[in-house]
């Protein structure tokens, strides 16, 4: 069982406190109906699948709750860093 | 010497007789004993029956890397476990044991034709024979081949065990009991780490228990370990697997070994998170790969010595040695030092270190360098061996009654591997090695490759002049494969070693190939012409041995296996003569039949109560989330379809969640109870959902919006009163709210006093009908449903379940999201446009509603059906097509998604979802089911009071 390392407690704890929520990084358009079809298509369907390091989020979903962001390597599970939500891109 | 029990040695203790039994017969041992060597000390050669020729088995290892002498035991009713290793049963006072895969008996069995007809079972035979024709597998090939194979039986009845489980931390894990892993643990006994030393044996020592002049050193460091306030140490405890970032599983075996199981648990799981590993699993000898080399009574040579050391068991009388490798020379020198007689020595190498020679000589050994044993003689037992010149294949005859065999060793990277941990390959060794770690973790001892048994050759098969293809060669005991299916996958094209190894099984049996994988690398190197790191290298995957299911599953089973969440009122509901049911983990009462009453008689009562007078409801497991701050009605605009900051305190509104891409995810109503604080409401199975998706919009998209959510699902007990007697009832007992209709109208909320309790008092209906929802503090649910009882008697107040709620809101149209809606309805298709706010510049889901996907037409929609029938109901589910008489496959333009009968309107109602819906009102559609086509007219989706007049009373 992978330990994650929450931003918010600062703390590792075991991943079964954890939920994926996701790929990191992809901001909700300030303004959806300026969206082109093809814009709204890649913001809501079009997602990175690397081997290798990958941005995602996590929830501390039975800790603190919080939702940060996370690069882990796809191909051996480690975690490479985690940081809070809103800081930039590592 | 007695039997085969030698006069001195051993650790068992000679005064402690135990009595036993396998297969029916008595038998004594020696406390101390394992099932393996008290049947050797009686004589005893043939364990079992191989698994797909049926050949006679005896022991081939002394320890868990054992694949032949798989043996059940039984302790009783429910106690019957299948697949053990006779080498790890440790003998007590009653054991029953049992061998395995032999029918009628150990002896004369049935299934060993399989064995005369091995020229029809061939690598890949499975997948090549029972291809065809189709129609005999269910009937003919899958019943005789279930009949013949498979291991032991599997338990029928109940486990009546118990299973404990723990989790454990320290900074210093070591697995394995050997010199090894005791010098790990005695290099940092005096440091402040805490220790856990694990060995899978019932004592410390591993190696060091077949080896007498180890023993005061053993015994010196088990006291000085057992002293140290923070070494833990857990014998009969199986590190079963290696997880990420140093979590390890290991299961502790606490009443087998004991005459009587108790009543403690019988084994404990551990779950151990280590700083660091070090991983001391030794290493396990090689066989050697020769015609014959099954036959009962061929074992390893390291085997046969610690049967002679440990548990002082001769193997033989006569004990013949075939080595490639030196330390099969010292244990037959031990051997012979515990009196165990030896004909003769023969090594495959032309030359070997003339200690070795001098040592055979001094002891009176016959040697024959360069020679090969190419057949056993004897089926049920060894009687002699041939062995042959490699050279001009000249052969002679040897009697003997055991063979051993000293192939080389195999370091157990088990664990390593499950770590991730790289290996190399070691020509010298024939094996591979750790290379470079993955985890904080190091191997030391044989399992690093580090030892000092001298050297050997590394060998595929033992040269021989008979035909290779018409030979049985055995390379997996337990699985039947043999050298020349290896080669035939190789001739059939099969290039790595995956893919051979899945053709021919060669380590896929319960050992993993403990002692197989090496062999059988070296015979397709050898087959390919290329050396073995280019064929590659199979995986080793939890669990190291076979463990049961009831040490995994803990006490997670039956009632424990997930939680039931129950309502305050559940209790009432149960004394009650509810029938129950399970939505979301909340155990919900369905319906509450009368003395004699089916579930459909039940409802049927249940709706017309609530139409004609007052029914009573427990909508407790309802979600609902507490919205609080400045920006609570911005937020929630935001979130839902519906506009939210023009609505009053006080009032309340059904409200719409859409998912980003537009489609329906949750609805509820909710009410706003202050400028900044809402009280909302979700589906019961949508609750953590929902507040999740809210928690993320919050947090990552709109940090700046000042809201608190709160679930508050369990700190409410919600009571519906359904009817038009539901304000009669409700008044006398509610203090400081005026419920009159123009008061308190539909869709309104207010907060005051029921039987002297506080509540949020909602004025909603799910059911058409004049209608309340009273909010208490959970505790209080049960006292208040009571007292509403109470006082509804006199208007004959009729308490009912889920079913009845559902007829009655679909006779009002009212969807159930997940029911009427799969994920792909959008506000439309469901006919709750009048839900979206059409001048909301934004909200989640609203730029998904101009999708092309979204606006194209032929998209299903949600419409009412009513069947030609009226007492049809239709099956929720069923297919819906245009034309039956088109030919199958028919194009399906829909499917029902709720139906129900309705008493209240003498019929059957259903709502569906069908392609382009919303324009075929009054249309026929046909729904074939089996036996018939049903035939059903489109409809709107409000089947009852389509006013609304019941509502606004
Ligand atoms: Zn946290």
């Amino acid at each position: 069982m992978i330990l994650i390392h929450c931003p918010y407690c600062d703390e590792k704890r075991p991943e079964i406190e954890f939920a994926n929520a996701g790929q990191a990084h992809i901001a909700r358009p300030i303004d959806p109906s300026g969206e082109s079809d093809a814009d709204w298509e890649t913001y809501l369907f079009i997602r990175a699948n690397p081997r290798g390091r990958h941005h995602e989020r996590w929830r501390h979903v039975h800790g603190c709750g919080r939702f940060f962001n996370a690069v882990r390597d796809t191909v051996t599970d480690k975690f490479e860093t985690t940081y809070k939500a809103g800081e930039p891109r590592r | 010497m007695s039997g085969f029990r030698l006069e001195t040695g051993g650790r068992v203790d000679r005064n402690q007789p135990v009595q036993f039994r396998f297969d029916g017969t008595s038998y004594q041992g020696l406390e101390g004993d394992t099932l393996a060597s008290a049947l050797l000390a009686n004589g005893v050669m043939l364990f079992g029956r191989s698994f797909k020729y049926h050949r006679p088995r005896g022991i081939l290892a002394a320890g868990s890397e054992e694949p032949n002498a798989l043996v059940s035991v039984d302790r009783g009713p429910g106690r019957f476990t299948p697949n053990l290793r006779a080498t790890g049963v440790e003998i007590h006072a009653g054991l029953n044991a049992v061998s395995q895969n032999r029918w009628p008996s150990l002896k004369a069995d049935f299934g060993a034709i399989n064995d005369r007809l091995g020229m029809f079972f061939p690598a890949g035979f499975y997948n090549k024979t029972f291809m065809w024709p189709r129609s005999f597998w269910d009937k003919v090939y899958e019943p005789a081949i279930r009949q013949m194979a498979g291991l032991g039986d599997a338990p029928t009845a109940e486990d009546p065990d118990h299973y404990a489980s723990t989790y454990a931390h320290c900074d210093l894990l070591i697995v394995g009991a050997g010199p090894a892993g005791i010098d790990a643990a005695l290099g940092s006994m005096d440091t402040n780490k805490r220790i856990i030393l694990i060995d899978e044996q019932d004592e410390l020592g591993g190696g060091a228990l077949a080896d007498p002049a180890l023993w005061p050193w053993l015994e010196r460091s088990h006291k000085a370990l057992i002293d140290a306030p923070n070494v833990t140490i857990l014998t009969r405890t199986t590190a079963f697997g290696y997880y990420h970032d140093n979590f390890i599983g290991a299961v502790q075996r606490l009443t087998d070994h004991l005459p009587k199981p108790g009543d403690g648990a019988r084994e404990k799981l551990w779950r151990i998170r280590a700083g660091e590993v070090v991983l001391a699993q030794g290493a396990i000898e090689r066989p050697l790969v020769f015609e014959g080399n099954d036959t009962p009574g061929v074992m390893l040579s390291s085997a046969a010595k610690i049967f002679a050391t440990r548990y002082g068991v001769a193997v033989g009388k006569a004990v013949v040695l075939m080595a490639a490798h030196d330390s099969g020379w010292h244990d037959v020198f031990a051997l012979a030092k515990a009196g165990v007689g030896i004909a003769a020595i023969i090594d495959v190498r032309e030359r070997v270190d003339s200690a070795l020679m001098q040592e055979a000589g001094r002891l009176g050994i016959a040697v024959h360098l360069n020679h090969s044993v190419m057949g056993v003689s004897g089926r049920h037992s060894v009687r002699a061996v041939q062995i042959c010149n490699n050279d001009d294949y000249l052969a002679r005859r040897i009697d003997c009654d055991a063979v051993l065999m000293a192939g080389g060793w195999t370091p157990s990277v088990h664990l390593w591997s499950h770590s991730k941990g790289s290996l190399k390959w070691r020509d010298d060794l024939g094996a591979y090695v750790p290379d470079q770690p993955n985890e904080n973790v190091r191997c030391v001892g044989g399992c690093s490759g580090d030892w000092d048994f001298g050297n050997g050759a590394v060998i595929d098969v033992l040269p021989t002049p008979k035909d290779h293809s018409r030979i049985k060669a055995f390379v997996d005991f337990q699985n039947d494969v043999t050298a020349k299916d290896i080669k035939l996958a190789v001739r059939e094209g099969f290039r790595s070693i995956e893919h051979i190894k899945r053709y021919t099984t060669n380590g896929m049996a319960t050992d993993q190939g403990k002692t197989s994988n090496l062999n059988g690398l070296q015979i397709a190197s050898s087959a390919l012409d290329k050396p073995v790191p280019d064929i590659g290298l199979t995986s080793f995957r939890p669990p190291y041995t076979p463990q049961t299911f009831g040490a995994l599953a803990g006490h997670a089973k039956g009632a424990l296996f997930q939680p039931t969440r129950t309502t305050n009122i559940d209790s009432w509901a149960d004394a009650h003569g509810a029938v129950f049911e399970l939505v979301a983990q909340w155990r919900r009462a369905r319906y509450f039949p009368k003395s004699g009453e089916d579930m459909h008689a039940a409802v049927n009562r249940e709706c017309v109560a609530v139409r004609s007078s007052v029914g009573i409801f427990d909508a407790s497991t309802l979600g609902k989330i507490e919205v609080v701050g400045p920006d609570a009605a911005e937020f929630l605009n935001r979130m839902y379809t519906n506009p939210w900051k023009a609505l009053e305190p006080g009032r309340c509104r059904y409200g719409l969640l859409l998912k980003e891409d537009g489609f329906i995810t949750d609805d509820g109503v909710s009410a706003r109870l202050a400028p900044d604080r809402f009280h909302l409401t979700t589906t019961t199975g949508g609750a953590a959902r929902v507040l999740n998706m809210m928690e993320d919009y919050l947090q990552t998209e709109w940090p700046d919006l000042d809201v608190w959510l709160t679930s508050t699902t369990e700190q409410y007990a919600v009571i519906a009163l359904q009817g038009p007697n539901a304000r009669k009832v409700l008044e006398p007992l509610v203090e400081g709210i005026d419920l009159s209709a123009e008061a308190f109208p539909h869709m309104a909320i207010r907060e005051g006093m029921i039987c002297g309790i506080p509540t949020r008092l909602f004025r909603v209906s799910f059911t058409g009908e004049l209608g309340f929802e009273i909010n208490v503090p959970t505790a209080y649910g049960r006292a208040v449903w009571e007292r509403l009882m109470a006082q509804g008697a006199q208007y004959d107040i009729t308490p009912y379940g889920t079913e009845a709620m559902h007829v009655l809101r679909a006779e009002k149209g009212f969807i159930i999201v997940g029911q009427d809606t799969d994920g792909t309805v959008t506000p439309f298709d469901a006919g709750l446009d009048w839900a979206v706010g059409k001048k909301k510049p934004d909200f989640v889901g609203k730029r998904s509603m101009a999708r092309p996907d979204i606006v194209a037409p032929g998209r299903k929609q949600l419409v009412g059906l009513l069947t030609d029938d009226p007492n049809v109901v239709l099956e929720e589910g069923a297919q819906i097509v245009a034309d039956p008489k088109q030919p199958v496959p028919m194009t399906m333009i829909g499917h029902v998604t709720s139906s129900y009968w309705s008493e209240t309107l003498g019929r059957s109602i259903a709502f569906a979802l069908v392609a382009g819906g919303h324009e075929m009102t009054g249309d026929t559609l046909h729904i074939p089911m089996p036996g018939k086509t049903h035939i059903a007219k489109v409809s709107g989706l409000v089947f009852y009071d389509p006013e609304g007049a019941r509502l606004h009373v």
